[in-house]
């Protein structure tokens, strides 16, 4: 019974015959390995068969497209295929150094909007959770929950058709003004706003999702803690200051070094639909430029060497700053 | 010394909240209350809108110049001409078709996966969690997924909307954890009992995650009804439009839909009538399923949360 320690017992007792054999030839030790493998295949093949499917379409539409990053380093030409077109070394790598416009504008504008959103939307869910925890009504809150969640599992074409219907040239809010004598004001369609617009839209969209994880952590800070400091005197404000926000450190964290990881990647769904109204002056990012190049421009080499780029710096970015959180004794989003 | 205490209790109750928290001040309680009713106002009322417009007749629409708040007349001719067979209900047809192959299919995929992973007498156990684990950190990029599908002969068919977008690492992730935190003692009995890894799948496990698969599913669903750019990317044909890209060349592209493109209706409504209405048609799927989704979803988001 040489297999017993080292693999769970039951199973063994349950298959005599795989016992048997392998505990009769004990001479046959070297051999073990590979037999191993194949006993253990043929008592579990099931598993291995259900695992098929999904790993199946990962390795196709996952891994395979990985390796096709290739024609990043190629003059890649649809008809002649990766094989048959040429390799160019980093030529395509050379949009990144060479100062060309149109993309220097795509990672101004990525990096502009990152920043503003992480100033104006972070911190928006964190306010409206402590503003939700604080509330005395457990009906209120899961009432005023229940409508904010809802818009985040809208699509963004239906974001924006709403955001159109009320402050678009022939919007609610423009007819509204027209009406009562005022002109109209450029809201949507102006490239100086467009900034200020995609952001209202992402805080529209998912503040009220974006308390669920901050509402997670305030329930699970001790009660004790406010008893106490409340006896001791403490105002509220002193308790959010010395009790709440210590506790929502770790998830705050966390959140930020998974936004740092995303800084190169801003809603392009979103902006995509609202090009044609504000030109790519005003609006095009990275991803934007991977698209207009690539799938619509068909400079396919540049387009996906800019998106190899951006994956690898985004890969470092989220390792470097789960590093950082490792230094600061935070546990960040997974540890070795 | 009794009665000073019956008075002292209910005061100290009553200033306390549940929490512990002492009780806001009443100007605070007034602003906090100001600003969850704008916050809730804001989600609210462009929804009233929406729905009031795809009900309104031509004079109030005419008269307001688009969105009506209320509508005077109750008339379903948006709706009857959305229906009327045309673009609309193609796109409709479409996108049922997409959510609900596509879910069953990611369902069932995602779970045959995460059981085999959650498993630990599994054959390739430690390489495939890698592979699963490493999809989440480094995702290949737009054009070489295009270049992969085209290379697949996807372009312009409907499986362009499912099969790539089909398994997320992100809920086999969670659905494994799940499955793995179910009771041991389950899995050796029916090993005992000579239960197959498929029958116990079947008769024990897939029974006892009925919450987190809805959760899974719905947010599965939720995905490929609300996909618009997979469409955008990889059809050329617009008699394959799903939803999404009707709502946005005919809402947010502001297009005009001919009578022809209506299917013909009997009686042609207010354009803003009908692109409210198929703006409608776009949100109730997921307003339906919301209160299911919304009853678990804070579970499925922190098991992914604390384990992921």
């Amino acid at each position: 019974m040489t297999t017993t320690n080292e693999r769970p017992s039951l199973k063994e007792l349950k298959v005599p015959a795989e016992t048997r054999t392998s505990s009769r030839k004990p001479a046959a030790m070297p051999a073990r390995p590979p037999k191993r493998l194949r006993t253990r295949l043929r008592e579990n093949w099931m598993l291995t068969l259900f695992a098929i499917p999904a790993m199946v379409i990962l390795l196709l539409f996952h891994y395979f497209p990985l390796l096709g990053n290739v024609i990043a380093f190629q003059d890649y030409l649809p008809f002649l295929g990766i094989d048959g077109s040429e390799w160019v070394g980093f030529d395509n790598f050379a949009i990144l150094f060479n100062g060309d416009p149109a993309f220097l504008n795509a990672v101004k504008n990525t990096l502009v909007i990152t920043f503003v959103q992480t100033v104006f939307v972070f911190p928006a869910p964190i306010v409206l959770a402590l503003l939700l925890n604080s509330l005395v009504s457990n009906r209120l809150k899961g009432a005023v929950q229940s409508i904010m969640y809802l818009p985040h599992f809208l699509s963004w074409v239906i974001v924006v058709s709403v955001f159109q219907q009320l402050l678009g040239g022939s919007g609610f809010f423009n007819n509204w003004i027209r009406q009562h004598g005022g002109d109209a004001l450029s809201i949507i369609g102006n490239p100086d706003g467009f900034i200020a617009l995609i952001t209202s839209q992402v805080m529209w969209k998912d503040t009220g999702w974006a308390t669920i994880l901050f509402l997670a952590v305030l329930s699970q800070i001790d009660t004790d803690l406010y008893e106490a400091s409340s006896v001791d005197g403490a105002s509220r404000w002193r308790q959010l200051w010395h009790i709440t926000l210590p506790g929502m450190r770790g998830i705050i964290i966390l959140l930020l070094i998974l936004k740092l990881g995303d800084s190169l990647t801003v809603g392009f769904e979103q902006i995509i639909l609202q090009q044609a109204a504000v030109g790519v002056g005003a609006s095009e990012v990275i991803d934007t430029y991977v698209y207009n190049n690539g799938i619509v421009g068909g400079n396919w080499g540049v387009a996906a060497a800019v998106g190899l780029v951006k994956g690898v710096i985004s890969v470092v970015l989220v390792l470097g700053a789960n590093k950082l959180a490792h230094l600061f004794g935070e546990s960040g989003v997974y540890q070795k | 010394m009794s009665t000073k205490l019956n008075v002292v209790a209910p005061v100290r109750k009553k200033s306390k909240l549940h929490n512990g928290q002492s009780m806001p001040h009443p100007l605070m309680r007034v602003f906090k209350g100001l600003v969850l009713t704008i916050a809730c106002a804001a989600i609210v009322l462009p929804f009233v809108g929406i729905i009031s417009t795809s009900f309104a007749g031509q004079d109030q629409i005419t008269r307001a110049g688009g969105l009506v708040l209320w509508p005077e007349e109750f008339s379903l001719q948006a709706y009857e001409s959305v229906f009327a067979g045309g673009v609309v209900s193609k796109a409709l047809g479409v996108s049922i078709f997409v959510t609900t192959i596509g879910t069953a299919l990611s369902l069932i995929t995602t779970a045959l996966l995460a059981y085999a992973l959650s498993r630990p007498n599994m054959v390739g156990r430690g390489p495939m969690m890698m592979l699963v684990l490493f999809s989440l950190l480094f995702t290949p990029g737009m054009i070489p997924t295009y270049l992969a599908v085209k290379q697949f002969g996807l372009i312009d068919s409907l499986w362009a909307l499912i099969i790539p977008t089909m398994v997320s690492g992100f809920n086999v992730i969670v659905l494994r954890s799940f499955f793995m935190g179910l009771p041991r003692e389950l899995f050796d009995s029916a090993k005992l009992d000579g239960a197959s890894e498929w029958q116990i799948l079947r008769r024990i496990v897939l029974p006892l995650s009925k919450a987190i698969l809805a959760v899974v599913g719905l947010f599965y669903g939720v995905g490929y009804w609300n996909s618009f750019f997979t469409a955008l990317l990889y059809l050329n044909d617009s008699g394959l439009w799903p939803l999404q890209m009707v709502v946005r060349a005919y809402v947010v592209g502001g297009s005009q839909l001919s009578p022809a493109e209506l299917g013909n209706p009997d009686v042609l409504p207010p354009q803003p009538a009908i692109q409210m209405a198929i703006l409608m048609i776009s949100i109730i799927p997921i307003v339906c399923v919301y209160p299911f989704l919304q009853k678990h979803f804070a579970k499925g988001v922190l098991t992914g949360a604390v384990k992921g």
